[in-house]
């Protein structure tokens, strides 16, 4: 008979990794998200290309091969990083250039009109962005910001591959030292289903919090 | 003699093929109430977007309040205007809309102190103070925290009139602001506008439909038919003798259709 709790144990450590490159993965992705997703709206050409290359270079290849990138190749142009610092590096940017395109896309939802009052108003282009524009398209953003999240917490995985040892590794670990692989397997799957609908949950609030007062009624 | 507030000077505006203004001069005295009436794509609301600088021209002048208002003197040659000419400019102009355009995420107060703390840098509780006096004016200062879903279309236009007058401006544009209201809301709209003519000395530009309005509101109406002054003349000449067979039309169409004059 095993005795599970010591490889249960390896597995929450694993999943506290896990949450820990959640959490830093998005709070890149949200600033690589917004850089760049009102970069593309930028009024400047440089502004609007930088932005544009980022987006299309890290949606157009692979996580693992961006990993890989990071963390293997960037050394010999002189950056180590610690296997966290490139699996956060890696999701964040990657992630992040989803994401511009949710903010890219909210912005320009909000009506013409909205625009016009500020231009009457004689806002100037900062204050009609951070007063009027992007408190009306942040409700819209959220969802999706939502389902990127999502999709970051299940891309931590393949961190893995570079020996960060989240919960997909120290599940493998276990299965390799028991040969069991229902329980390992059983018990990260209930645990990334739990930490999805954590942060579905936590978008839900937010949602509610960012649309008070608006109910759904554009004026 | 004063000198016009708004000179408007052989202007052209075009969108691609469609020419919409062509060669339009306009001159509004300092507080003079103009109603511009004329058929849908006459081209009068363009005039309104062009002074509030939502659209561009393609050629001729505007002075407004003695400076160009597309143009700014560079090195003793007149260059366009860039964004800070532009906002200077708009300092002396404000815009009520067709659909209110008001800011949903934000309550009827914030909606009208937002621009004066912005940009006059007015402090929070003067910008209130002012705020409360200008919704007291337009009869909505019980509405002050109301988010403005939860008001009718009488009551956001108020609320848009309150907001544009908070920066005061010398210029007052009004694009048909009754059109979108349903007919028992109109009048009182109109009445805040009664009472603002009768209370300041603001100019005020009104595009409209509501012919009796115009004819009670305006020292001036112009009639437009695509993109030319037709007619133009006192409220009662234009009203009761139309010179132009084509105020004629559009008058008997416009009281047809149920508007009264």
């Amino acid at each position: 008979m095993i005795d599970w709790s010591g490889y249960i144990g390896l597995i929450l450590q694993g999943a506290l990794v896990t949450i820990e490159l959640t959490i830093m993965g998005s709070a890149l992705a949200l600033v690589m998200a917004f850089a760049a997703g009102l970069g593309r709206l930028s009024r400047f050409l440089a502004v609007r290309t930088l932005a544009t290359v980022y987006i299309e270079f890290f949606r157009g290849t692979s996580i693992f091969v961006q990993l890989f990138w990071v963390y293997f190749v960037l050394p010999f142009a002189g950056v180590t990083l610690t296997p966290l610092q490139a699996g956060v590096l890696a999701l964040g940017l990657n992630v992040g250039a989803y994401g511009a395109e949710v903010v890219r896309g909210a912005v320009r939802a909000i009506g013409r009109e909205q625009h016009e009052a500020c231009v009457a108003l004689n806002l100037g282009r900062y204050h009609r962005m951070r007063h009027v524009i992007l408190p009306q398209a942040l409700p819209l953003m959220l969802p999706t910001f939502g389902n990127n999240a999502i999709e970051l917490l299940k891309g931590t995985a393949v961190v893995s591959l570079i020996s960060l040892t989240d919960m997909t590794f120290q599940a493998q670990v276990v299965r390799a030292q028991t040969g069991s692989t229902l329980i390992p397997f059983a018990t990260i799957l209930i645990l990334y289903f739990a930490m999805a609908c954590a942060i579905s949950a936590g978008v839900r609030w937010l949602e509610r919090r960012a649309s008070r007062g608006l109910d759904g009624v554009r004026v | 003699m004063p000198s016009p507030i708004i000179r408007i000077d052989n202007i052209t505006k075009s969108y691609g093929p469609l020419t919409v203004l062509d060669g339009l001069s306009i001159d509004v005295m300092p507080g003079e109430k103009l109603a511009l009436i004329g058929p849908s794509g006459s081209g009068k609301t363009t005039i309104l977007r062009i002074l509030m600088t939502l659209e561009k021209i393609n050629g001729g002048h505007i002075e407004v309040d003695g400076d160009q208002l597309y143009h700014m003197p560079n090195a003793g040659r007149l260059v366009a205007a860039d964004e800070r000419h532009l906002q200077k400019m708009r300092e002396k102009i404000g815009m009520v809309f067709q659909h209110f355009n008001l800011f949903p995420h934000k309550c009827v107060l914030d909606n009208i102190t937002l621009a004066p703390m912005l940009t006059k840098g007015v402090a929070k509780a003067a910008a209130e103070a002012r705020a409360m006096e200008l919704l007291d004016m337009v009869g909505m200062a019980d509405k002050a925290k109301s988010m403005p879903a939860q008001l009718s279309g009488g009551q956001k236009q108020r609320v848009a009139i309150a907001r544009a007058l908070a920066l005061s401006p010398k210029i007052m544009l009004f694009d048909e602001v009754t059109s979108a209201l349903d007919p028992e809301l109109v009048e009182e709209v109109l009445n805040v506008m009664r009472k603002l003519a009768a209370e300041t000395d603001m100019t005020m530009l009104l595009v409209t439909h509501e012919m009796g309005f115009a004819h009670d509101f305006a020292d001036r109406v112009l009639f437009f038919d695509r993109g030319k002054i037709v007619e133009e003349g006192k409220p009662d000449d234009m009203f009761r003798n139309p010179r132009q067979e084509r105020t004629q039309t559009f008058l008997r169409k416009i009281i047809a259709a149920g508007h009264r004059v």
